[in-house]
């Protein structure tokens, strides 16, 4: 689960991990009496939206002075931001974060993750700050430092002090920061982090160690032991029909194709999405309706996919183990008797009760187009549209 | 022959009293599977179908000799569950379990790494040498006994497909092992292919993969400097876009790292020979097989 910034800052604060003081608003008149809390200007006025490059797209301003907030806070909330991690439409912004102003001495790169091969925590930092990752990491590798904490020990004093020596802290900034990397591995192994993210890490010209920037990602399969982080959820930042299929625990995400899909399996509803590519069509979704999956969850799957307007065809391919060909091909039935579907659907099934699941299709007088295997699917889709 | 598991496998389930326990373990008693025990914390001294249910593992062990463990137990508690089973010495430990958090996978890892045992996933449909023994989730119909193919992937039903390509082809299968689609696993492609590679009726080897981490470009490294036999592979998600997670935890693309077409390439290069529609992958093995 993907956290707004201030929400992050908020999170770090609890954890005394030094932030810039600031809040989030939702308003023009909000910015300015927020600003004017922060005991002089000037002060940076940042867009809340779940994606990086903000300050690329134009949504991370600087306001020497109170009129100057009123500005650009009119001008940046309510903009659709496009950065290199919204894609071409962009994102909408609806709040900003109002921050005091910082004297930058140097801007550092700290991050916090789970490194899959190693099954370690990695914490990589870099003197580069305020550059993406990983443009410093194709081109000058030798700059990042990377440190590996086993999880059942936790950090270490040597693993700090390999980061400070690498980032050539000062000896009057040693402590701070050596308090803020211990602080952010507790609140990354308490909160289920899978990600946290401080890009810039700055030293202040008095010596001070501060989070400029903070991500912060969150485990959704350790949610059950977060409760507290559930109103962090955000619904504006997601697609409305990606809201709707996980209210009925199905895996979909919403593509630009043409092609709906429905599969059982995340694997086998990959490949069917690369399937139609190779046809030479576009798929419009990922749709994972699980291996056990019930009739009603396949009748709100086709709902889901039938609420895209740019589905021009729907391909279904169920490989049936535990969940039965005869109980989906119900489910199909049940669906297209509600929703009355108006575009070509293929249907492909293979594996448990196979025969009597096409016979229930047959006997529906639907009209569905049935595929033999997968090559043969693939062709009628691609006619299809 | 086969890996990792045969005839002469003892099973003992945990979770074997809940909906998913029940209907599983029946489908693999049905299928030949000698499952010997189920394990429910507080139903100790009673049976499901004939079979006897212990308190704990270490009493299941010691109860019933069982050497390999499957793992119905819901995510909060599967961690602990696996390291139950590794504490009591089981050989081989298969956890069909969706949605455990990485952080409790991680020290699982760790953890397990002291052991002499080997975890099969999580979030697999575990491990089949079909007509010998089944411990997992898979139709067990679709496959054919005999060898010799064995079959490695990070799916569930996208092996189903495999596998029933491959019997359509006349090709059976020594062993089928899921390793599952989370980003932290316990047996990861190279063990297996190790292990096929050892195994004198495996002739040859298809494996599956799909976007997310680099465990398949590290196996094609491995392939190239250390099997004789020939593997055919296939990477699924070659449309998923960047960033998001394609329903298994583990699959996702991170910035540029864990791409399909990266994958594809490290097979390439490494000698596999690379299925780019699923629905040749039959056709292929059977030739180069």
């Amino acid at each position: 689960m993907k956290i707004h910034e201030y929400q992050a800052k908020e999170l770090f604060r609890k954890y005394d991990v030094p932030v810039p003081e600031g809040k989030v608003a939702f308003s023009k008149e909000e910015a300015q009496v927020i600003a004017d809390g922060l005991g002089g200007y000037p002060v940076v006025v940042k867009a809340q939206i779940h994606a990086g490059g903000r300050g690329k797209g134009g949504g991370v301003k600087l306001a020497p002075s109170r009129e100057d907030v009123g500005t650009l806070a009119s001008q940046i909330l309510g903009m659709t931001l496009v950065t290199h991690q919204t894609g071409p439409a962009g994102k909408e912004v609806k709040k900003i974060l109002v921050e005091a102003g910082q004297k930058i001495a140097r801007e550092l790169y700290l991050s916090m993750l789970v490194d899959r091969q190693t099954a370690k925590i990695v914490i990589m930092a870099s003197q580069e700050g305020g550059m993406d990752i990983e443009e410093v990491a194709a081109k000058t590798p030798e700059k990042i430092i990377k440190v590996y904490v086993d999880p059942l020990c936790g950090i270490q004093g040597y693993h700090i002090r390999d980061l400070a020596f690498g980032l050539d802290i000062p000896a009057d900034a040693m402590k701070p920061f050596t308090g803020m990397v211990k602080q952010l591995y507790t609140l990354f192994a308490a909160n289920d982090c899978s990600l946290v993210e401080i890009n810039p890490l700055i030293l202040t010209t008095d010596n001070k160690v501060l989070a400029l920037d903070a991500k912060v990602d969150i485990d959704s399969n350790a949610m059950f032991r977060h409760k507290d982080l559930l109103a962090y959820r955000d619904l504006d930042e997601e697609d409305p029909q990606e809201v709707e299929a996980s209210k009925y625990n199905l895996n979909y995400i919403n593509l630009d194709g043409n092609v709906g899909n429905i599969v059982n399996g995340a694997g086998l509803a990959m490949a069917t999405m690369d399937i139609i590519k190779n046809a030479g069509a576009k798929p419009a979704n990922f749709m994972d309706v699980g291996g056990g999956a019930t009739a009603e969850m396949v009748e709100n799957a086709l709902r889901i996919i039938l609420m895209d307007k740019k589905v021009k065809a729907i391909l279904i391919n169920i490989f049936g183990g535990i969940l039965r060909c005869d109980v989906f091909a119900e489910g199909v039935v049940q669906a297209a008797q509600k929703t009355g579907i108006n575009i070509p659907v293929v249907v492909r099934m293979e594996g448990t009760n196979v025969e009597i699941g096409k016979k229930i299709l047959a006997e529906s007088g639907l009209n569905l187009i049935s595929a033999s295997d997968l090559k043969d699917a693939a062709s009628k889709i691609a006619a299809a549209v | 022959m086969s890996i990792f598991v045969n005839k002469n496998t003892r099973v003992l389930v945990q979770g074997i009293t809940g909906k998913e326990g029940q209907f599983h373990t029946r489908q693999c008693v049905e299928y030949g599977t000698n499952v010997v025990a189920g394990v429910t914390p507080g139903k100790g001294g009673q049976k499901m179908d004939n079979i006897p249910v212990f308190n704990s593992v270490k009493s299941a062990v010691k109860g019933t000799g069982a050497n390999a463990s499957l793992i119905f137990v819901p995510p909060a508690f599967c961690a602990e569950a696996i390291m139950e089973a590794a504490d009591a010495g089981v050989d081989v430990i298969v956890a069909i379990t969706e949605g455990i958090p990485v952080l409790d996978m991680l020290k699982v890892k760790n953890f397990l790494a002291t052991k002499k045992c080997r975890l099969i996933g999580p979030n697999c449909p575990g491990i089949i040498t079909p007509g010998e023994c089944k411990i997992g989730i898979m139709p067990g119909k679709i496959h054919k006994a005999g060898g010799p193919v064995g079959v490695v992937s990070r799916s569930g039903t996208l092996t189903y497909e495999v596998v029933d390509q491959l019997t359509k082809q006349g090709l059976g299968q020594t062993t089928c092992i899921g390793i599952g689609g989370d980003p932290v696993n316990g047996t990861n492609f190279i063990d297996v292919l190790k292990a096929f590679q050892d195994d004198p009726d495996t002739k040859g080897i298809v494996m599956v993969g799909e976007i997310g981490g680099n465990a398949e470009e590290e196996a094609a490294e491995y392939i190239k400097n250390n099997l004789t036999k020939p593997v055919v592979g296939f990477i699924a998600g070659l449309t998923a876009p960047p960033g998001r997670r394609m329903g298994h935890a583990g699959a996702i693309i991170s910035g540029s790292s864990g791409t399909g077409q990266a994958k594809i390439e490290a097979m390439k290069k490494n000698g596999i020979h690379v299925c780019e529609n699923l629905g040749e992958i039959g056709e292929i093995a059977k030739k180069v097989f």
